[in-house]
């Protein structure tokens, strides 16, 4: 998410840095470019305006004339408004006093409702509470069986009468009750926003049950259209936050940024895949962060501490400051990486990759690959990879299932690797971008 | 503190070295060519095949005539109305009615790049034919915008021999299965026997969904087991359909983002099969969600490099929605929009023709009655 953004950003701001000065020519070349990146990331034109113009009203003027690097002044004053833009606090959660808290779930066909509803009542399980999973959605041939399914598989329980959805609503909050589960979460069949007779339904549902939270339920690849429908809901429902899902797509996201700045609520939630857990609270200030290429380090140290063993990591970073970093350290490290999940991730919350690292394109499987070669080895070869020989890397080859030039080349780049850490020592710059013989051995690599 | 820094360190170091390692490999052996074919050449059509928007008559009792564009346009189509009526009242060369139309553009999910070809091309000819009224300014941008459709036909193709293959594809959520429904129950109107093949083995319950549409249209339907290889359930279909004489089998697929390459590859293998006798593959259809903003365009790209598609179906366009994403598509794949869904019943999905969408987006003169039903 916002990834180009980020890059573009970049770009923009690339190309004005370290200037002395700025004509006002050059502010407004500058700001057209952030125009036309924020409307090609989704962010509504009416919403772009109004950022452009806060923007401009205040860079240009005399601050930015006495400003000893003006650029520098550009660059700040779109990162505040950025900031305020997707700002605010993350979403904390009060629950009823008297239980159950009840959440309802809206929004357009297609967005990915009853997957967020199985999704959030999974969240609430991991928080400690006993969620009840509704099933409103009438509509959709199969919606009640659906949510059936994910609840399954979430193990929480799915209540669903057939006939009318307000009545559903109203009776499931009342099982809830009954059977003691401390939080429900209705799921509504998805309508479009001009459609008012499915928007007085969900009115009325909400009027039944008086939700303590309504989520309206946004895809993250919608357009401008995000805009008009979050103001309908709004109208219509009075809504608490937006789930935003699909993240895990490449689009860019800005509806987040149209939605909040029209409707003037939060992102609340985010999904970011297609298994049940792949679901958070969203951080705003987080991720303006990471719009403006600052990391997410915050994230990254809760994913760390949550998934790496602590013992594991401290010795490599010992063995790492001594200079004494082997390949059975890395085999060792790598696991506990893989743990975090996908690479690709983990490095979009790093500070001040530089964007060829973030666009690598990352293949997973190579790094089973790496593995397989490192398992081959005897721990002998594993300390002391220069005792590898003709033999030794064929047996190591065929251990692995692949040639002894993978093998090799595996060799050279671990090599490599361990000098430019050397080199650098510990958080050093970043190490990519001077890494060593890099031509070389990418001519050299064939398969 | 400390111990968070150190972990947080070594995790650093090893991902930026993990990554330097791996991201040479993987790009040292940069895909090999795409060996997927995509279908240049589609059995010629026949002339009484493809989906008459005219066939009224033919439609059973629920089926009933095609939805009207206009109708279904709504909003859309008011705006940019409204829009032309300014521009018509303006004589065309302020630069504010030029901005006006800009957002109009964008706000449609036209994207900037094709905003500013339809724009900077309508005052090219401006210029060039020295007009300066509003009238002239609309006609110049209407041309514009035409200029952008290829001149395709966009009839859903039948082979000659039985069973023809139709194959839905499209990323999660857009209305795969229901414009499978409603695709059914045209090609039932067309006297067609249909198999639908519930390749969508992913998604609870989805076989669910398209069985109940199969009920619907009289279909038949081939399904499994949730989690079976959608490749299979597609073989079967066709097999099926062969033994059977049935002339056409729709697969639906399950929703996948573009961007899950182990999912594109799923997909690969399942256009193959759907290749293979006795099935003869005419239509690889992407379904397009209206709303969706320009990752519509990522999408098409990404999904015709993956399975070659022929045409896309642009779902929800009732909405306030305009699509223009799906312009967007046509213009830089030329793959054409073949169909529109514009309601929920079965017969809201529309042959899709230029000069109508056109005509009702920038119709002027029925602005009012359509203010009245708003």
């Amino acid at each position: 998410m916002f990834d180009n953004l980020t890059d573009r950003f970049e770009e923009i701001f690339s190309r004005i840095r370290g200037k002395g000065r700025l004509s006002e020519a050059e502010v407004d070349a500058v700001l057209r470019e952030i125009r036309a990146a924020l409307i090609e990331a989704d962010v509504n034109v009416g919403v772009v305006r109004s950022f452009i113009e806060r923007v401009r009203a205040n860079t240009v003027g005399e601050e930015l004339f006495r400003s000893l690097s003006p650029a520098q002044h550009v660059i700040k004053v779109v990162n505040a408004e950025l900031t305020n833009a997707l700002g605010g606090e993350n979403l904390k959660i009060s629950y009823a006093s008297k239980p159950p808290t009840v959440v309802l779930m809206a929004g357009l066909q297609g967005v990915g409702k009853t997957t967020a509803a199985a999704k959030l009542a999974l969240w609430f399980r991991h928080q400690g509470r006993n969620p009840l999973l509704v099933a409103a959605d009438l509509q959709r041939p199969a919606a009640v069986e659906q949510l059936r399914v994910l609840g399954g598989q979430a193990s929480v329980p799915v209540f669903s009468v057939p006939g009318d959805p307000v009545n559903t609503a109203r009776s499931g909050v009342e099982e809830a009750r009954r059977i003691g589960r401390d939080v429900v979460i209705v799921d509504t069949a998805g309508r479009l926003s001009i459609d008012q007779e499915l928007m007085d339904e969900v009115r009325k549902i909400s009027e039944s049950i008086a939700p303590n939270y309504t989520f309206l339920v946004v895809d993250a690849m919608i357009g401008q259209d995000a805009v008009n429908s979050a103001k309908v809901f709004n109208d219509a429902l009075a809504l608490d936050g937006i789930i935003l899902t699909k993240l895990d797509g490449d689009a860019r996201g800005g509806a987040a940024l149209s939605v909040r700045q029209v409707v003037g609520k939060p992102i609340s939630f985010v999904s970011t895949g297609e298994k049940l857990a792949d679901f958070d609270l969203f951080y705003p200030d987080r991720m303006a962060n990471r719009i403006l290429g600052m990391g997410d380090v915050l994230s990254l140290i809760e994913q760390a501490e949550r998934t790496l063993d602590k013992e594991i990591a401290e010795k490599g970073a010992k063995k790492l400051k001594g200079g004494k970093f082997d390949l059975e350290d890395f085999l060792e490290q790598m696991q506990q990486i893989k743990k975090m999940g996908p690479l690709k991730g983990v490095l979009s919350m790093l500070p001040g990759m530089p964007k060829e690292i973030r666009n690598a394109d990352i293949d997973e499987r190579e790094l089973v690959k790496v593995e397989a070669i490192i398992s081959s080895m005897t721990k002998a070869e594993r300390t002391n990879p220069d005792m590898i020989d003709g033999s030794r890397r064929l047996r190591i080859a065929n251990g692995a299932g692949t040639t002894t030039t993978a093998v090799g080349t595996m060799l050279k780049q671990f090599k490599d690797m361990q000098k430019m850490m050397r080199s650098m020592g510990m958080g050093g710059p970043s190490p990519t971008k001077k890494s060593p013989n890099r031509s070389n051995s990418k001519k050299k690599k064939r398969r | 503190m400390i111990t968070v820094t150190i972990v947080l360190a070594v995790a650093i170091v090893l991902i930026a070295s993990t990554i330097y390692f791996v991201s040479r490999n993987s790009r040292s052996k940069l895909s090999p060519p795409s060996n997927s074919s995509i279908v240049t050449q589609l059995p010629p059509k026949s002339p009484e095949t493809g989906i008459a928007p005219g066939k009224a008559e033919s439609f059973p009792e629920n089926l009933v005539p095609p939805a009207d564009i206009k109708r279904g346009l709504g909003r859309a189509r008011l705006a940019f109305s409204r829009l032309f009526g300014s521009i018509l009242g303006s004589n065309g060369s302020s630069q504010q009615v030029w901005e006006e139309l800009e957002d109009a553009l964008l706000l449609s999910d036209l994207g900037m790049e094709l905003t500013n070809r339809v724009l900077e091309g309508a005052k090219a000819s401006l210029e060039s034919t020295g007009e300066t009224d509003g009238l002239g300014m609309a006609e110049a941008v209407k041309a514009q915008l035409r200029s952008l459709f290829v001149e395709e036909s966009r009839d859903l193709v039948y082979s000659e021999e039985s069973p023809t293959v139709w194959l839905v594809v499209g990323v999660n959520g857009v209305g795969k299965t229901t414009s499978i429904g409603k695709l059914a129950a045209m090609a039932a109107s067309d006297d067609r026997k249909v198999v639908l093949a519930a390749g969508d083995t992913f998604r609870a319950a989805a076989a669910d969904q398209l069985q109940m549409w199969a009920e619907r249209t009289g279909a038949d339907i081939v399904r499994s087991i949730p989690g079976a290889d959608p490749s299979s359930v597609v073989f079967d279909s066709i097999q099926r359909a062969a033994a059977r004489g049935f002339d056409l089998v729709i697969a639906d697929t399950a929703g996948r983002l573009h961007t899950k390459s182990n999912l594109m590859d799923e997909l690969r293998k399942l256009r193959r099969t759907a290749e293979r006798e006795p099935g003869h593959l005419t239509e690889v259809l992407l379904v397009l969600d209206a709303t969706t903003g320009q990752n519509g365009l990522v999408q098409a790209r990404e999904f015709a490099k993956a399975v070659g598609i022929t045409g896309v179906v642009l779902t929800k366009l009732d909405g306030s929605a305009k699509g223009g994403i799906a312009l967007a598509a046509e213009a830089e794949l030329g793959v054409p929009i073949k169909l529109v869904g514009v309601g929920e019943k079965v017969r809201d999905l529309i042959v899709f023709s230029p000069d109508e969408f056109l005509d009702a987006l920038l119709d002027v003169d029925s602005q009012d009655d359509l203010s009245n039903e708003d």
